[in-house]
């Protein structure tokens, strides 16, 4: 950045922040204000700076093809900084103060849970571009991102059926999204006949860095006569540590697999990834996937960034998504109020970047399709498996006690997010 | 010489200004939010309205920290664990008013116990329920483990860096703590999508407006407690223990009594500054034990200025309001500003801002007096002449 | 060699996991000759080319792939090892634009073309034209234990181990015939060891009692995870009293032995461990131990020195296994000129106040932190891991110590060494001692206290960097790498006692091994938690750690 252009940028944010006292809702009517709502800094910019910088390169491309209703597009991007109480506050600033008609943001789950009181009392539109843990659904919230039966059901069912798999690690960091997915592995495998002690679950804190011990239990695990496999929701950062000790305990994809939720081609740019070859993950999308969507998003991506190095992943591809469905349902509404364009997204198809459809459903999750990919020593993943369909995303998951009478269904004559379907009432599972 | 009783500390010039701009500045937010119509230039919205009681908040946290950092030398880097520690004590009490308006419709337990499948609520989240229990908690929990904490490190005297330290993986190991989801307070998502708080909605502007007013409230009587405090015997001692605390000894002060007392004081109003800071910003979560947040903490007060109890405040306000603009207009430049900011002022401003202000003000105030001496003056020699 | 010791192990586990899945079905079709083949002889087609083969591998169906495979490996020509090994390696290509299957490898984002069979040049294609033929994991076991048959009857020894101990546990009659002769003709006594290990699990399952009785003896506490496997099985199986009894009694001396590896592996980890927090707390130890500069950029200046790393690599791209060599200089001295620049411009105004030191250099920790995700981007970046890095010492099947942290157990100790040796050998060592103990009887004597604080400052810093380019060869390359360490350091120190690096180590290994007793017992995070409480109670009964300072320069 320039001194210049930061010098203005300064004194705009001086008088921004003065008229901040004194505004109201800014609206303003030659364009339509995106609010990008991801971490530039502290422990999550390493993920969400780059789907920043995608819907930003999403948003160049709309306005060179004439905007959205003849209207330019015109970011507004803010830094909640991985501080999980700014990312509310901010939520509040970009909808009251900057009048955003609709946010790209969040990454980790706590982020989206911060957020979500807020878009709800405003009646903002989210569009929410990562894997989680299911359990939501909010008529001001669509996921673009993988639900559980999305990734780790079918991740697992490839494991039993292909692999022969009989034990499984079932090891991830220790928060929400592992702890639900993990319970809801556990509920499904036992319905498979997978015994109690042939089910070890292990959580680690965030940034785990010494993985010695764990690796070491894992191997005598899985030394046990049975095909072993560990389903890992580890998170981000701990990853590297985690694969360079399996690699150097001689832990060998072979031997036990492990296969990942949370590890996508961005987090294996920082692996030497010589030692995991024929490691797993289950996505929605890999960048390997060969086919001219694909191609074009890639090379727009190089173009956008200047680095023919960098890669692509399946969060970037739910921002693919989710943005060229809301510019549709925008077109479609003809307005961008919130209520108008949340009704027209229903029923709403792009294209994917893995050849297909996407579908955006009732319940405010996609279909998409599954795919498992083998890790290369070149840092991608080749596909090994993927469902025959697509797989529609389920809010709530049939697995767990609490949820399995939920549905969400956003159209009438239902028109809840946690409707109950044996009492046939809105209001959760103890709703009478 | 301040006048050392109650009243005094109440009727001090210091604390009038002090009470008289902040309840202004919160009278007139409230004014302009309820009384002009949101489309009218003159409204402050309701994003103000949280923005100013989180400033506040902090405002209260930075006191706090000032007591005990500026008055009595002991630099804390565990205060943000206090904080955390009332508001995840207010967050309790706010889960349990949700009832069966969660998603899962329990009105017994919070949702992240349904989706884990506990089968009921855990001892320690009994009488949450209460107003009255909550709110005793928000003083209890954080004074008691002050009081424990204070007991052991001031009995055998640890001091100076040890002690910061210490502090320091105090605050470290409650968030590894808190993190863990088998405890029982909800992991890394924490405490959120609360709905009302003593039966007013959380949603709307006026119960924000209530909040942003008792958080003054709270803000000014503790800022007078603390001025009472400071000016009173006791103060002075804690003075002289903070400067030589060898020689207060030795003249027969029991000085680990007096820091005891101290600390925990000020990790009681630690406790209510995350109390109130929960319902305005809707969240609590382990994130606030960050040793981080501590460090940045002290961070505000060295920038206001130290034992000076205004300054705190002062400085809290400032970094936390340059936060809010940094991080909307440069977000990629906002932590050069911020870390340029700390090592400016620990090497040009020891004394803070406020020390800046009263440094020089005795200069401007001489220089303006003889200006208005000078014009005076020269009227007197216009009108003496014939 | 580290990585041949992985590779051991590696194929170890496949013996042992082809042997209760799929082995019996599959190995037989291995030694069976291709069914496909047989069948076109005897139908007077022409048998297949190896290209012909080759080109079934083009199909998306794995299962085609693995006959392909079979039947490659049935062919009678010298081209087969060598391209089942390409075919591991991602050297065998699909040529997309016409549907074929050629050797290949990648240069300037062009794909250059060699025959398969003839190894002739055939051109070179553009990037995403071609792909590596996709292979999985069960491919890979197959085209491995294919290559383990070959092996068997390979000229060197190593090899034919390895072949050996991939067969252990196989109860196929043909396969310990194969072992049999092997055994006659073999004289290396790692082969013979694996054999008869091989041919012992086999005699498990004879009808002979005796036989199995011998078995029995002569596989007590052997280590093979296999053998104790079997061994279980058969006391289930059994319902002889004698058989039982000898084979109750040969489990508990093998699992004796794997606890008595368990608690060796333990201590291992947490020695490592130890020598992690040493690396990181060492610099701190000069910086706040010596000098009394709470100094929160330390983690920072360890981060330095992992992005070093990175860019020694990047400018050395061809020399993996040697850059890290050049590395340790090159982050000692980019630390250290921070650090030098950090003492002068910030730390120097505020000796004798050492709380402000730590507002000071927090600043100075934002700011590095995000001068790096500025330059570098927010993403994490990638250190490779040398060949002589990577992989383990096996000593036996259940105990091995990985390479990279053996290395840096030796390397944490020698940079304390040499820090040592230079404080109390050199003359700067003295001065810097002075310094540290009475500043202005040190200047009265005429010591440059300014230039030996920049000095001093500048060595705690340079060790940070030091200690980056060895964490950089276990965890993330990031801009938070320094804020995962630093309180960690912080604790060491304090505990240990300030200002006395022999307190450093001792807090370091005894903090790191403690670690690692009780993760077992109470999981990661919990032993953290305990060990903090630990010290935070340790330092209320010794409030200047373990080894406080004395004399007239401990009292502030």
């Amino acid at each position: 950045m320039s001194l210049s252009r930061s010098m203005k940028k300064l004194a705009a944010g001086v008088v921004a922040s003065t008229a901040i006292a004194y505004s109201g809702a800014v609206m303003a009517a030659d364009t339509i204000k995106v609010g990008v709502l991801h971490s530039l800094s502290g422990t999550m910019a390493i993920s969400e700076s780059t789907l920043k910088d995608t819907v930003l390169m999403m948003i160049e491309e709309q306005n060179k093809k004439g905007g959205v209703m003849g209207k330019q597009l015109e970011p507004v991007v803010v830094d909640p900084a991985s501080n999980w109480p700014l990312f509310a506050e901010k939520t509040r600033e970009l909808i009251t103060q900057e009048g955003v008609d609709v946010i790209f943001g969040c990454w980790t789950s706590v982020s989206r849970k911060s957020v979500l009181p807020v878009v709800e009392e405003l009646n903002g539109l989210l569009f929410y571009p990562v894997q989680y843990e299911g359990e939501e659904s909010s008529k001001n919230v669509f996921y673009t991102g993988a639900a559980p039966n999305q990734q780790a059901i079918p991740a697992v069912n490839y494991l039993l059926n292909d692999l022969g798999v009989e034990r499984f690690v079932l090891a991830g960091t220790d928060y929400v999204y592992p702890r639900t997915t993990n319970k809801i592995l556990e509920a499904y495998l036992k319905s498979k006949g997978v015994a109690d002690e042939d089910i070890m679950i292990n959580y680690t804190p965030f940034g785990h860095s010494d993985w010695q011990s764990i690796v070491s239990e894992i191997k005598a695990f899985g030394s046990q006569g049975k095909k072993t496999a560990v389903v890992s929701t580890i998170n981000g950062d701990a990853n590297v540590p985690f694969y360079k000790e399996l690699g150097n305990q001689g832990v060998s994809a072979e031997d036990i697999p492990v296969v990942a939720f949370s590890v996508g081609e961005e987090e294996l740019s920082g692996i030497d990834t010589g030692p995991l070859v024929g490691h797993l993950a289950a996505w929605n999308y890999f960048q390997s996937v060969y086919n001219d969507a694909n191609n074009a998003f890639i090379d727009q991506w190089h173009a956008y960034t200047g680095d023919d190095k960098r890669v692509t992943n399946d969060p970037m591809e739910a921002t693919y998504i989710g943005f060229n469905m809301w510019v549709k349902a925008v077109e479609k509404a003809k307005s961008t109020d919130t209520d108008k364009v949340a009704d027209a997204m229903i029923g709403i198809e792009t294209p994917n970047l893995t050849g297909g459809t996407a579908v955006m459903n009732e319940n405010h999750h996609l279909s998409k399709p599954v795919l498992i990919g083998e890790i290369q020593d070149d840092g991608q993943f080749a596909v090994v498996w993927e469902t025959d369909g697509l797989v529609k995303g389920d809010a709530w998951s049939d697995y767990l006690p609490g949820s399995k009478d939920l549905i969400s269904d956003w159209t009438d004559p239902v028109n809840c997010g946690n409707y109950n379907t044996k009492t046939k009432s809105c209001g959760g599972a103890s709703a009478e | 010489m301040r006048d050392s009783t109650f009243k005094g500390a109440l009727s001090d010039r210091t604390a009038r200004t002090f009470m008289g701009v902040l309840f202004g500045a919160t009278l007139l937010v409230t004014l302009l939010n309820q009384v002009f119509p949101p489309d009218s230039a003159l409204h402050v919205s309701a994003y103000t309205v949280t923005l100013l009681g989180k400033y506040l908040c902090y405002a209260l946290l930075a006191l706090a920290l000032d007591l005990v950092w500026g008055y009595c030398g002991i630099l804390s880097l565990g205060h943000g664990a206090f904080f955390a520690l009332g508001g995840y004590a207010m967050g309790m009490y706010l889960m349990r008013q949700i009832g069966d308006r969660g998603v899962y419709g329990n009105p017994e337990l919070p949702d992240f116990m349904v989706f884990l499948n506990w089968s009921e609520l855990p001892w320690y989240w009994h009488g949450f329920d209460q107003f009255w229990f909550a709110a005793l908690m928000i003083l209890l929990v954080p004074g008691l483990l002050a009081f424990v904490f204070g007991w052991l490190a001031f009995r055998s005297r640890v001091t100076g860096v040890y002690l910061s330290i210490i502090t320091q993986a105090l605050t470290y190991a409650l968030m590894l703590a808190f993190f863990r989801n088998e405890l029982g307070f909800g992991g890394n998502n924490g405490l959120t999508d609360f709905k009302d708080l003593l039966g007013f909605s959380l949603q709307s502007d006026a119960t924000r407006v209530g909040l942003l007013m008792a958080t003054a409230v709270a803000l000014a009587g503790a800022f007078v407690l603390c001025r009472w405090i400071t000016g009173s015997k006791l103060g002075r001692v804690v003075l002289a223990v903070r400067d030589a605390e060898s020689r207060a000894r030795f003249v027969g002060y029991r000085t680990e009594h007096y820091k005891l007392w101290v600390f925990t004081l000020s990790a009681i109003l630690a406790g209510i500054a995350g109390a109130l800071y929960v319902p305005q910003v809707g969240i609590i979560n382990p994130g606030e034990f960050s040793p981080l947040n501590s460090i940045e903490l002290v961070v505000w007060v060295a920038v206001g200025g130290r034992a000076t109890l205004y300054g705190a405040v002062i400085g809290a306000i400032l970094v936390n309001y340059g936060k809010t603009v940094f991080t909307g207009v440069m977000p990629e430049a906002w932590l050069f500003a911020l870390g340029g900011l700390f090592v400016a002022v620990t090497v040009f401003l020891p004394q803070g801002l406020v020390g800046l202000v009263s440094q020089h003000w005795p200069t401007v105030r001489d220089k303006l007096q003889q200006k208005k001496a000078d014009r005076d003056d020269t009227t007197t020699a216009e009108g003496d002449a014939p | 060699m580290g990585y041949s010791f992985s590779r051991i192990l590696a194929a170890m586990l496949i013996a042992l996991l082809a042997s209760t899945s799929w082995a019996e079905e599959s190995l037989q079709d291995m030694t069976a000759p291709p069914q496909e083949s047989e069948q076109a002889d005897a139908a007077g087609i022409a048998p297949p080319t190896i290209q012909t083969i080759l080109d079934r591998l083009t199909s998306r169906s794995f299962d085609e792939k693995e006959a392909a495979i079979r039947q490659l490996a049935g062919q009678d020509s010298p081209r087969v090892i060598p391209l089942l090994n390409a075919l591991m390696e991602r050297e065998l290509i699909h040529n997309r634009k016409d549907d074929t299957i050629t050797l290949g490898s990648k240069s300037d984002g062009q794909w250059q073309l060699l025959d398969p069979v003839t190894l002739e040049p055939l051109g070179q294609v553009e990037s995403r034209a071609a792909r590596p033929v996709v292979i999985n994991n069960r491919l890979r076991t197959v085209i491995n234990n294919q290559l383990a048959l070959f092996a068997l009857n390979s000229e060197r020894t190593e090899e034919r181990a390895r072949a050996a101990e991939q067969l252990i546990g196989n109860n196929d009659p043909e396969m310990l015939a194969a072992l049999k002769a092997l055994r006659e003709t073999e004289d290396s006594p790692r082969v013979l060891e694996q054999i008869d290990t091989a041919l012992n699990i086999a005699a498990l399952n004879s009808d002979d009692l005796t036989h199995r009785l011998n078995a029995i003896q002569a596989l007590s506490g052997n280590l093979h995870p296999e053998t104790k496997n079997t061994l279980n099985q058969r006391l289930h199986a059994t319902d002889s009293d004698t058989e039982k009894q000898a084979l109750e009694k040969a489990i508990a001396r093998i699992e004796a032995r794997i606890e008595t590896f368990q608690t060796a592996d333990t201590l291992f980890f947490g020695l490592s461990m130890g020598s992690v927090l040493l690396l990181a707390a060492i610099g701190l130890a000069i910086t706040f131990g010596v000098m009394g500069v709470i100094n929160m950029a330390h983690g920072e200046l360890i981060m330095l020195g992992a992005y070093t790393t990175f860019v020694v690599q990047q400018a050395l791209p061809n020399s993996h296994e040697w850059s890290l060599l050049i590395a340790i200089p090159a982050a000692f001295l980019v630390s250290a000129i921070i650090g030098i620049l950090i003492e002068r411009f910030v730390i120097r105004f505020l000796y004798g106040r050492p709380l402000e030191t730590l507002l000071a250099t927090f600043g100075v920790s934002l700011i590095l932190q995000q001068a790096v995700r500025v330059i570098f981007s927010p993403l994490n970046r990638t250190v490779v891991t040398p060949d002589w890095m990577s992989g383990a010492l096996q000593i036996n099947p259940v105990f091995s110590l990985t390479y990279n942290r053996l290395y840096i157990i030796f390397f944490a100790l020698a940079v304390f060494l040499a820090l040592l040796t230079l404080l109390k050998k050199t003359r700067l060592g003295l001065q810097v001692r002075a310094v540290s103990q009475n500043r202005t009887t040190a200047r009265a004597l005429g010591i440059r206290s300014e230039r030996v604080n920049a000095l001093t400052f500048g060595l705690g810093s340079g060790i940070a960097g030091v200690a980056g380019v060895a964490l950089a060869q276990l965890t993330n390359v990031g801009p938070n790498l320094g804020q995962s360490y630093i309180i960690d350091s912080f604790m060491v120190v304090v505990f240990g006692g300030v200002g006395n690096l022999w307190g450093t180590l001792t807090a370091a290994f005894g903090l790191g091994i403690a670690n690692k007793l009780l993760e077992p017992m109470a999981g990661a995070v919990l032993a953290k938690i305990i060990v903090l409480i630990f010290i935070i109670l340790f330092i209320q009964r010794k409030p200047r750690g373990l080894f406080p300072q004395r004399g007239r320069a401990a009292e502030e």
